[in-house]
């Protein structure tokens, strides 16, 4: 089999005593989308945090097309084709939705010492910037500051960043949180025509989302991987029901 | 700020028309004090100007911006005292000095921050004073009298008062030019990109402390320039230039200004210089006065002048 499009081997990372991420191993294939679900404080963030260099592993691999990525600093491993999207959305508030995508445009167009031209006025990254933005639907809010787009525009707009970057792989936190109904039904559509060109791995907490996205899910419980597989198996899978569902079906109940 | 002829554009052009006139108004009423004391305002503009590079546009809070002051100042004392006189030579020395200190002390600064970057500028600061303090072949405390003001020969001359006066204005306004230009770049968008969330940049992709670096080597190198304007505009230097004080005084001129703003150092500048001298004459206590008016502008101005100029637009 070929090399897939991220291997993630045997990762440990601790905070204190707690074991964060217990022997993560994870694969995700070119052109798949692979969710990653669990409950709150198994460790979904932290494991994104691993993958894109903004959190040091205590052990373990992983390869981004068969690279060694594990101690690569967060900006190189941009370079190689890794995007991410936050959980809380931190994207430049005072700057408008295009300036926004503009400088990942520009990140990934040779160094930015240059001191003298406007920026704003490159034709090819502003072009780059359109481009992304209207991808997720956002062509005409361009010229709006972030801080009065909408929770799901700046989520959307998260998106287009990233896409703006020209990844391999995206890696998206929690797409849909706080987002309404017609709003996440976009984001879904949007998310599905995505995943033929790049791969994706998403943390999500919406499950009708994830089991009509994925390929494959793996369950993250207290850092531990404890299932793998088509919606169909883990749909079936007892331990995932007793651990995860069931967990579930306690706090609807108690709610 | 859609419309270019709003307020805060008003009072800039307002503020660069009378610096510009100043000189005339002070040989028409014979007031050379007046001419004197913008020369200084002018000055230390310059070196507010530079200082909110980093810390409005980059969001590095440098507590020994003075430090550049000094070592621009002592570039042009040290090469007199030992017979060069060029301006040309002590110039481009005191930019060097004062590019090559800033590249020292952000390389292991910029591996901070927050308060600790705040403190760790400062000690180097107070680290530069201390070591003028020991030059005793320069004047060590008391500082280096400089009996013959830079020479550039033919093209201006700095021992007369409205010539010295008119390179001081020219060099805060090509530098507010450049610092405009800066802004608008590619780099400029992503040291201010940096500012408001460095971990996004960096998953973006972008190597953020070469960045911070570059920019606050080029923040210190233009404050070099008004240490060796300040150290000919008062003959004199001496290690209180870069007192800790003194930074305070240039980050208080930003921010009453308004931080991240292209003229807002320079009004900042201005007003606390113009403040401090009306008030010093009224009274000895006249910091008692001038500390209640910052912490008033700072509560209840957010943004310095700039910034209640902005408001007024929007009201």
């Amino acid at each position: 089999m070929a090399e897939p499009l991220l291997r993630v081997d045997n990762l440990v990372r601790r905070f204190g005593g707690i074991v964060a991420t217990d022997h993560v191993c994870l694969e995700v294939g070119r052109g798949e989308l692979h969710a990653i679900i669990g409950p709150n404080g198994a460790g979904k963030t932290t494991l994104i945090s691993q993958l894109t260099g903004h959190l040091a592993p205590h052990a373990g691999y992983i390869y981004l097309a068969g690279r060694d990525i594990s101690r690569l600093p967060a900006y190189r491993r941009s370079a190689l084709g890794l995007a991410r999207s936050f959980q809380i959305t931190s994207l430049l508030p005072d700057f408008t939705a295009a300036d926004n995508v503009a400088l990942a445009a520009q990140a990934h167009d040779g160094h930015s010492f240059r001191f003298f031209a406007n920026a704003r006025k490159e034709p090819q990254l502003r072009a780059a910037a359109h481009a992304a933005l209207e991808r997720v639907g956002l062509g005409h809010r361009a010229d709006v500051p972030v801080v009065r787009l909408s929770h799901g525009e700046q989520r959307q707009l998260e998106l287009a960043v990233a896409l703006a970057t020209r990844p391999q792989l995206l890696l998206l936190d929690e797409p849909m949180a706080g987002l309404g109904v017609t709003e996440s039904a976009s984001m879904v559509k949007l998310l599905s025509e995505l995943r033929r060109e790049v791969g994706i791995v998403l943390v999500e907490h919406d499950m009708e989302a994830v089991f009509a996205l994925a390929d494959r899910i793996s369950v993250l419980v207290y850092g531990r991987i404890i299932a793998s597989g088509t919606p169909e198996e883990i749909r079936k899978n007892d331990e995932v029901k007793r651990a995860y569902l069931g967990d579930q079906h306690v706090v609807v109940k108690h709610g | 700020m859609k419309s270019s002829l709003n307020a805060q554009t008003i009072a800039a052009a307002a503020l660069v028309a009378a610096l510009l006139l100043l000189p005339a108004y002070s040989s028409l009423t014979g007031n050379i004090f007046i001419l004197t004391l913008f020369t200084r305002i002018v000055i230390l503009a310059l070196a507010a100007v530079s200082l909110n590079l980093i810390m409005g546009y980059g969001g590095m809070m440098s507590f020994g911006h003075a430090a550049y002051l000094g070592i621009g100042g002592y570039a042009v004392g040290i090469l007199a005292q030992e017979g060069i006189g060029s301006g040309y030579a002590q110039f481009a020395v005191a930019l060097a000095a004062s590019a090559l200190f800033a590249l020292v002390i952000g390389a292991l600064s910029l591996r901070t921050r927050g308060v600790y970057f705040i403190m760790i500028t400062l000690a180097f600061a107070q680290m530069a004073y201390y070591v003028a303090s020991g030059l005793a072949r320069y004047g060590g405390d008391d500082g280096l009298t400089i009996y013959k003001r830079s020479d550039f020969g033919g093209l201006v001359n700095l021992s007369d008062r409205v010539q010295f006066y008119y390179l001081c204005l020219a060099c805060l306004l090509a530098v507010v030019f450049l610092i405009w230009r800066i802004v608008n770049s590619r780099f400029g968008l992503v040291v201010q990109g940096l500012r408001s969330n460095e971990q996004r940049m960096q998953a973006i992709g972008f190597a953020s402390k070469r960045y911070k670096l570059v920019c606050f080597v080029i923040a210190g190198t233009l404050c070099g320039l008004a240490g060796a304007l300040l150290a000919n505009n008062t003959d004199f230097i001496s290690p209180a230039v870069m007192y800790w004080t003194r930074s305070g005084d240039l980050m208080v001129m930003v921010i009453l200004g308004g931080m991240g703003t292209l003229f807002g150092p320079v009004v900042g500048a201005v007003l606390y210089l113009v403040l401090e001298e009306l008030l010093s004459q009224l009274t000895e206590y006249w910091a008692l006065i001038m500390g209640p008016l910052l912490l008033l502008v700072v509560l209840f101005g957010r943004g310095g002048i700039m910034g209640l100029l902005g408001r007024l637009n929007r009201g």
